[in-house]
């Protein structure tokens, strides 16, 4: 099981990261999206997948699942949630202001301000 | 265990929150801000003087005991930074009450100020390494509304690419908090740091070092991670600019020294050469930058890199005197900075451009202005017996004792390029023939330089009163040189 996770984050990696690097500002966030979903699913992997046991602790349970990745992978999507959401706004408030969406031509330069 | 760590936290958060439900009646703003930031400051210099008293503050919230739940840890470092945070936070709500256009005090930006001190006392102060990734995430947030504010085309382009690069580090610290957990099962930073230290730092660890090096350094702006930094620095209001300019890659700073102080110390071979390489060349670059441009903006944008090198160099070294100074100067740079931003945003307010070449002859008209900026100048480069002085003469001692000549030789000569690129503003834009200026606010220029002129006081106390404030900065290293004093605090074996 957390081999094939493993693969499926390298995946959402690699794919955040070609989109990332692309020039429409669109993808990009895209990119930004399947990049913290990637981040996400490795927290969650990280700390070991086990299935059939709840996530509680108490006196005599010795088998149970770590609570905590799930309390702090939710925290996570909640804040790259938020992000996202702020950054598509802003991006369309961009595109509404600049006229284009092309990061070649949001090039900041002395002359062109 | 007393809640005095959590009230430079609280009490901007309530703040913001009392803020909301009225954003369009400015003077309410404006009058609770300041009221609020005093409080924040006052907290702060009992919390520095609490801690100076009775050692390391920790507080576990929802008294869940220390490595379960998430506590707050004020030693004296954090304490310090905590209180300087407030003190800047509130001398730039004064200045901008002058600067800023009611159009941007009517859509949140006092709210967003408050947010950003909430976000960044909490990194100083929080013990738990996945709360300090939460506070980020906070006042990462509250500076995307204040970059943002205003909408000019530049802004909205710089900002895009702040956002992105901010959001693609926040990512990277999840992977690294996730690498992290996977190894030490734990994520209070004092049971990290004890766990480390059983498994004695195999090459994953140092793996995970390096990744949040990468994570810090894209915050801090650390060689070759601070590409972003001038443009989007370049973007926001003088005020705004000032508080990121001081504030927010200090965070990225001290979350550096903390991890690398706390955790990462057992195998300082490789990471803190790294460390130290990278900061000596980012040295170099800001250097670079800040002989290079003539925009007074840039000038100073390029000074916070030198300033980040010339800390990260000090942590780099890890003897306790390069400790010492690298705190020395971490809290003299950001007043320093701050300051710095203030003035030379008043010059662009009597000028109306931030180029040096629209600029000449300010010191006619405006005498008190030339020679504050002067002093501050000196300041920044470190001139004796201005606050710069201390800071840099430890780091520099710290580097000869550990045997290195080329970083403290770099460290040295970065402070001359430093006073020549901050002196050519003063020459340029104070001496020289005045010229005819139109900028719109002009007529403020002197009830601006009360708050700019207040904090270089507090800059030139520090500087020499050094004598004074020694014991506490020495205080703050002790649990950076041995981090049993942090642990032992928080955990209460």
């Amino acid at each position: 099981m957390e081999i094939l996770m493993s693969i499926v984050i390298g995946i959402l990696f690699s794919s955040a990261m070609y989109l990332i690097l692309s020039k429409s500002l669109l993808r990009i966030i895209i990119g930004t999206a399947l990049l913290s979903h990637g981040a996400h699913l490795l927290l969650l992997t990280m700390s070991g997948l086990k299935t059939g046991e709840a996530a509680v602790l108490r006196e005599g349970v010795h088998s149970y699942t770590d609570p905590l990745p799930q309390a702090l992978v939710l925290t996570a999507i909640v804040i790259s949630f938020g992000v996202t959401a702020f950054f598509l706004v802003l991006a369309y408030r961009a595109y509404q202001e600049l006229g284009t969406d092309n990061m070649e031509q949001m090039r900041g330069t002395e002359t062109n301000d | 265990m007393i809640n005095l760590p959590l009230l430079p936290i609280l009490i901007p958060l309530l703040t913001a929150v009392i803020l909301m439900f009225f954003p369009k009646r400015i003077k309410a703003q404006r009058v609770i801000s300041i009221i609020a930031s005093i409080g924040a400051v006052v907290a702060s210099i009992i919390l520095v003087a609490t801690v100076k008293q009775d050692g390391i503050q920790t507080l576990n919230l929802g008294d869940w005991p220390a490595p379960y739940g998430i506590p707050l840890v004020s030693d004296m470092l954090s304490a310090l930074l905590v209180l300087t945070t407030s003190i800047i936070t509130l001398f730039v709500i004064w200045y901008s009450i002058y600067y800023m256009d009611e159009e941007h005090e009517r859509f949140f930006y006092y709210i967003g100020i408050q947010f950003l001190l909430v976000g960044i006392n909490g990194a100083f102060t929080t013990g738990d390494i996945f709360n300090l990734f939460v506070f980020f995430e906070v006042f990462l947030i509250a500076s995307y509304l204040l970059i943002v504010l205003g909408g000019r085309k530049a802004q909205l382009r710089e900002s895009i690419k702040y956002v992105l690069i901010n959001v693609i580090s926040s990512a990277l610290f999840v992977t690294a908090i996730a690498y992290l957990y996977s190894v030490v099962g734990t994520l209070n930073m004092a049971h990290v740091s004890q766990r480390i230290a059983e498994i004695d730092q195999p090459g994953i660890v140092t793996v995970i070092a390096i990744l949040f090096l990468l994570v810090f350094g894209l915050k801090g702006a650390i060689f070759p991670l601070y590409f972003w930094l001038p443009s989007s620095y370049h973007a926001p209001p003088i005020p705004v600019l000032a508080l990121f300019g001081a504030l927010l890659t200090k965070v990225g700073i001290y979350s550096i020294m903390r991890t690398y102080t706390l955790f990462f110390y057992h195998d300082v071979g490789y990471t803190h050469t790294v460390l130290g390489v990278l900061s000596l060349l980012t040295i170099v670059v800001g250097i670079i930058g800040a002989v290079a441009y003539r925009d007074v903006k840039m000038i100073i944008i390029y000074n916070i890199i030198i300033a980040v090198g010339v800390i990260l160099y000090g942590v780099s070294v890890m003897t306790p005197d390069a400790l010492e100074g690298a705190v020395f100067y971490l809290l003299h740079d950001m007043v320093i900075k701050a300051a710095l931003f203030l003035l030379v945003g008043i010059m662009i307010a009597i000028v109306g451009s931030s180029h040096l070449k629209d600029m000449g002859g300010l010191i006619q008209k405006y005498p008190w202005l030339g020679w504050t900026y002067f002093i501050a100048a000196l300041s920044l480069a470190g001139i004796p017996p201005l606050s710069g002085f201390v800071g840099k003469l430890l780091i520099v001692r710290g580097g000869f004792v550990a045997e290195d000549y080329i970083g403290p030789g770099l460290v040295l000569l970065s402070s001359l390029l430093v006073l020549y690129s901050a002196m050519r503003i003063f020459t340029n834009g104070f001496w020289g023939t005045p010229k005819e200026y139109h900028g719109a606010k002009a007529h403020l220029a002197y009830r601006l330089l009360i708050p700019a002129a207040a904090l270089i006081m507090i800059a030139i106390a520090y500087g020499v009163g050094a004598e004074a404030v020694r014991p506490f900065i020495t205080q703050a290293v002790e649990p950076l040189v041995n981090p049993a004093i942090y642990i032992d605090a928080v955990l209460k074996e």
